[in-house]
């Protein structure tokens, strides 16, 4: 189906649009997958961390615990580095440029970004199942992998803003050094790596205060870990948050834009 | 109805397929183009030739819509460049530093294939550009030169009637840079037309209809190549002699004088009449030389930059 659609001549303007979707997203996917410090860092790491602190885990409740915030961390560097290294790299290297000057639609470019990271998010959710379901305690249904896959999806978008703001602002030698000084702490204070109630107390009263701490409760609600506030709450947060950065990743592109000769 | 339309006329110049109109553009307090006025012909080869700084990108940036003109107006087939009918008209050779090195040469002509409505064959542009035998090389493993001829088939991947080719020689050896000059000709011929920005005037020269010499975002002059050379003074004269610069620049039809090395290089419009005043002033002149300006004596004497 899919390769009918890549592979039809005439096309009206809504397959063409869909067609430039398709491709952009596979190669998108290719390039991500080729770029060894990529997609060994993004798959690896939430991997390693599953067999160094998820598998001894006793309790299913403390497996499931893992695997929510395993596939958080793994969401925020598969779209932060996907997304904000890799625009900013295009950019830096006047390719983002060359394409710009193409008739690729706009959208298509930051969308096939987003999902080629969202998959490989979606990757490490279910290798971390996975592997907690078959070598550790954990439980997890269909239904509850499937929230917790849409939870990812839908977590995608601010982290894609993030990742855009971060592209537009830092400079291209330095943004993966930031992201990592910015993303492991942020991760961390989270609840990502371990439950809220073993962090210092000033660093739980701190978090909801990062978009992060409110993905992590949506993907723990899901197992029936996040205690508190309702999940409408979390949504609204990342849903505000969104937006803000899209506002000031648009007003940077638009500044730069000016000067630029 | 038809009796009445007016017949075109014979010399009628190719239909123009982009321009610029009075365009103005500034950054700040700087003014990179100033009311600077550009049509790009069907069939023809316009060169943009000036020195760094003098407009040549910004023009080509707001040809592509990639900015806007604070004044005046851009246009490809009389529309907004930013629009998608006249985006899928133009191709575009863009100096990159680098491209995504993990993908192969037949996945990025296959990608940028994916944004026009009517491109041209894989197999063609792999033909045309000499990338068949390195289509399944990854663009990082590419040597310099065989990086500009993946950038040139995207730029011509999708068939386009404007195609902008921004430095497309550099760093390429004679023989590529040779090949890539046929295929901006057939380019021409096959009724598309070009607009080439380079610092190789030989090229402008061998390939340009007409060459637009610009600095500090206005026109110096437009032209053929030949009217081009042949608006500064049309010869060059080139001795070991006594008199100085200031005897020499009296003489008649002297437009400039220039040392160089252990001679002096003297344009002038009529280097007979010059030849016949200095021989009997200067009796030791040697190594004598009379020939064509170039067309870089053109461009250094039009932008002032010797």
């Amino acid at each position: 189906m899919i390769q009918a659609v890549l592979t039809a001549e005439a096309r009206t303007p809504g397959a063409a649009r869909l067609h430039a979707a398709l491709m952009e997203l596979k190669y998108e996917f290719i390039r991500l997958m080729r770029t060894r410090a990529y997609s060994l860092s993004v798959l690896g790491f939430p991997l390693m961390f599953y067999l160094l602190f998820g598998i001894g885990q006793r309790s299913s409740a403390a497996a499931q615990y893992v695997i929510a915030g395993y596939s958080c961390f793994g969401l925020g560097s598969a779209c932060l580095f996907g997304i904000g290294l890799g625009i900013a790299f295009e950019r830096a290297q006047g390719w983002l440029e060359l394409k710009w000057a193409s008739p690729m639609p706009r959208l298509v470019y930051l969308a096939a970004k987003m999902a080629a990271s969202a998959t490989f998010a979606l990757i490490v959710m279910g290798l971390l199942i996975g592997l907690g379901v078959t070598a550790g305690r954990a439980h997890v249904s269909l239904a509850q992998a499937a929230e917790l896959a849409g939870i990812l999806l839908v977590g995608s978008i601010p982290f894609t803003a993030l990742g855009l703001l971060v592209a537009l602002i830092a400079p291209p030698k330095a943004a993966a050094g930031i992201i990592n000084l910015v993303y492991i702490p942020v991760s961390f204070a989270s609840g990502f790596w371990m439950p809220m109630r073993m962090l210092p107390h000033w660093l739980q009263a701190a978090a909801p205060a990062l978009p992060t701490y409110h993905l992590g409760r949506l993907a723990l609600g899901v197992f029936g870990l996040a205690s508190g506030k309702h999940a409408l709450e979390h949504w609204l947060v990342l849903a505000s948050c969104s937006v803000l950065m899209f506002a000031a990743a648009w007003i940077t592109f638009v500044r730069s834009e000016a000067k630029s000769p | 109805m038809s009796a009445t339309a007016p017949a075109i006329p014979a010399a009628a110049p190719p239909a123009p397929l982009a321009r610029l109109r009075e365009v103005t553009k500034r950054y700040g307090q700087l003014a990179a183009l100033d009311r600077f006025s550009l049509t790009l012909r069907r069939g023809e080869v316009t060169a943009l030739l000036g020195p760094n700084g003098a407009g040549k990108t910004t023009a080509v940036r707001l040809l592509l819509g990639l900015t806007r003109p604070d004044a005046g107006a851009a246009e490809v087939l009389g529309r907004d460049p930013r629009s998608s009918a006249a985006r899928t008209a133009i191709g575009a050779m863009l100096q990159v530093a680098n491209a995504p090195d993990t993908l192969s040469v037949r996945e990025q002509i296959e990608l940028f294939r994916s944004y026009y409505p009517r491109p041209l064959a894989t197999a063609e542009l792999l033909n045309r550009t000499g990338l068949a035998a390195l289509e399944r090389q990854r663009f990082g493993t590419l040597s310099g030169g065989q990086k500009q001829r993946v950038l040139f088939a995207l730029a011509i991947c999708g068939d386009p009637e404007v195609v902008f080719l921004d430095e497309p020689t550099v760093g390429l050896d004679i023989q590529t840079r040779r090949q890539v000059w046929s295929e901006v000709r057939a380019l021409a011929a096959a009724g598309k037309a070009v607009l080439l920005t380079t610092h190789y005037l030989e090229e402008a020269d061998a390939l340009a209809h007409r060459i637009v010499l610009i600095e500090r975002g206005r026109v110096v002059r437009a032209g053929t190549p030949h009217e081009i050379k042949h608006s500064i003074a049309a010869r060059r004269i080139r001795c070991r002699t006594r008199l100085t610069a200031a005897v020499l620049r009296e003489l008649p039809t002297v437009t400039g004088v220039e040392a160089d090395r252990d001679g002096v290089v003297i344009f002038a419009h009529e280097p007979e009449q010059v030849l016949r005043e200095m021989l009997p002033l200067d009796e030791t002149i040697g190594d004598l030389e009379v020939s064509a300006a170039s067309l870089e004596d053109a461009f250094l004497a039009l932008t002032h930059t010797s």
